[in-house]
C-alpha cells in the first residue's frame, strides 16, 4: 500500500469538513465570509413566512389580486416586492376551500418556495414526511394534528420540478373584515405548506 | 436513478417529528453550508440539478444517516472534487480525517425523442422508463396513468442539465394521479399532483 494514498480511517467531524471546504473557497479567492454573513442574514431575516402571509392576506382581501395570484403567482407576489430565485420560474397558489385541502411535499429532496413561505422546516425535509405524505396523506395530517372530515378531498402536491407551490388557506370566518396588518399575524408557515388549517 | 432519495410511497417510516415554528437552522455550520453551496451556484461552479444529483449519489447508508445539511455539504464537496477545485486528499488533509463523498455519476441524457404537447384534461401515462443518471420522475408514478391539469413554463431538462449534456428546455405538466392507481388498496384516498417533464409522458390511448 502506498502510504500517500491511504485514506484516514476516522471520519472528520462535520464542523471540520465545513471548515475544510470553506478554506478551499478562500484559497480560490472567493472570499466566502462576507457572502456567508450576507446570505445568512437574508435567509433568517428576509426569507420569512411573513412574506407568504402578506400574499395570503392580500388574496383574502383583494379579489383582483387573488385572481392575478392564480393566473401568475410569480408576477403577483412581485407586486408585493417579493422575489424568487431565477430557477423558480413558476409559483402556483393552491386554493383551500371547505371541500378541498391542499398539502405540499418534495419526495425527492426538499424543494420549497423558500423566499415566500420561509426555509423548509426539519420535519418537511425528514425522510418520514417525504416517504409518507403522498401515500398516507390523511393519516399523516391526522398525526400532525389536522383531522380532516372524510368529505374533504385531499390533494398532495409533489414538488418534483422547479415550479413552486404555496397553499392559500381558508380565511377563518371570524376574521372577515379584519385589517390586513392584523390578518398577517394569523397566517403560519404550516398553513401555507398545508399541514394546518387556520 | 432509482436511488435511496426517491422516497415517495416507501413504507416503514415513522411518525413525523412535527414542531410548528421551529427554526430552519440549529447550528452555525448549517448556515455556512447553506450559504457556501448557494455561493457556488451563484458563481456558476455547478447548477441546482448537479447539486441535487450529487446528493442522490451519496451511498445509501450515508444518505439515510446524514442530516439535511450534511447531505448539502457532501454534495458541495463532491462537486468541488469532480470539477477539479480540490482533491479528496487535500480535503481530508484540511479536515484532519476522512471526508465521505458521493459515488461517481452515470452518464446523463438529452430530451426523449417522442415528446408530445398535451392539453388540460388529456389522459397520459408515465413511460416505463429507466435512467441511471439524474431524473426527476419519482419512481411511484412510473408506468401510471394520470390526467393533465396544467402546463408550466419551460425548464432545463434535469436529466441533461445535471450532466452537462445539451438539451432543449421543456415544460412540465401538472399531472393528477389517483392514489388508487398508484398503490391500489394500499393508500389513503387522495389526488397526487406531480410536475412531470414532457419527456417522461406518453398519451394514454
Amino acid at each position: 500500500m502506498d502510504q500517500e494514498h491511504s485514506r484516514p480511517s476516522r471520519t472528520a467531524s462535520v464542523e471540520r469538513r465545513v471548515a475544510a471546504i470553506e478554506s478551499v473557497f478562500e484559497e480560490r479567492g472567493m472570499e466566502p465570509k462576507p457572502f456567508v454573513e450576507a446570505m445568512t442574514h437574508t435567509a433568517e431575516e428576509e426569507w420569512v413566512p411573513r412574506n407568504g402571509a402578506r400574499v395570503v392576506t392580500k388574496a383574502w382581501t383583494d379579489p383582483a389580486f387573488r385572481a392575478r395570484l392564480f393566473a401568475n403567482g410569480k408576477s403577483a407576489v412581485g407586486e408585493l416586492g417579493l422575489t424568487m430565485p431565477p430557477h423558480h420560474r413558476h409559483l402556483v397558489a393552491l386554493e383551500n376551500t371547505p371541500a378541498v385541502h391542499n398539502v405540499i411535499v418534495c419526495t425527492l429532496c426538499s424543494c420549497t418556495a423558500f423566499t415566500i413561505i420561509g426555509l423548509p422546516p426539519d420535519w418537511y425535509k425528514d425522510l418520514d414526511y417525504r416517504a409518507r405524505a403522498v401515500r398516507e396523506s390523511r393519516t399523516v395530517l391526522r398525526e400532525m394534528g389536522l383531522d380532516l372530515p372524510p368529505e374533504i378531498e385531499i390533494r398532495v402536491w409533489d414538488t418534483t420540478a422547479d415550479t413552486r407551490y404555496m397553499v392559500l388557506p381558508v380565511q377563518p370566518p371570524e376574521t372577515i373584515g379584519w385589517p390586513e396588518e392584523k390578518l398577517i399575524d394569523i397566517v403560519t408557515k404550516e398553513s401555507m405548506i398545508g399541514v394546518a388549517r387556520l | 436513478m432509482d436511488g435511496i432519495h426517491d422516497l415517495g410511497g416507501r413504507q416503514g417510516f415513522g411518525e413525523i417529528r412535527y414542531a410548528p415554528g421551529a427554526p430552519a437552522f440549529h447550528a452555525a455550520w448549517e448556515k455556512r453550508v447553506n450559504a457556501l453551496y448557494g455561493m457556488a451556484v451563484r458563481r456558476g461552479i455547478f447548477n441546482m440539478d448537479e447539486y441535487r444529483h450529487a446528493i442522490e449519489r451519496m451511498p445509501p447508508r450515508h444518505y439515510l444517516s446524514a442530516s439535511y445539511y450534511e447531505r448539502s455539504l457532501t454534495s458541495l464537496a463532491t462537486l468541488f472534487v469532480e470539477k477539479g477545485l480540490v482533491t479528496r486528499e487535500e480535503l481530508e488533509r484540511l479536515a484532519q480525517g476522512a471526508f465521505p463523498l458521493s459515488e461517481p455519476s452515470a452518464p446523463g441524457r438529452s430530451n426523449l425523442p417522442d415528446r408530445e404537447k398535451f392539453q388540460p384534461g388529456d389522459r397520459v401515462r408515465v413511460k416505463n422508463d429507466f435512467c441511471a443518471g439524474h431524473v426527476r420522475m419519482p419512481g411511484y408514478i412510473r408506468g401510471k396513468p394520470g390526467v393533465v391539469v396544467n402546463e408550466s413554463p419551460r425548464y432545463p431538462f434535469p436529466d441533461a442539465h445535471a450532466h452537462g449534456v445539451e438539451a432543449a428546455d421543456e415544460p412540465t405538466y401538472d399531472v393528477a394521479f389517483r392514489t388508487e392507481d398508484l398503490w391500489p388498496n394500499s393508500a389513503d384516498k387522495a389526488l397526487v399532483h406531480v410536475g412531470v417533464f414532457q419527456s417522461y409522458l406518453a398519451r394514454e390511448v
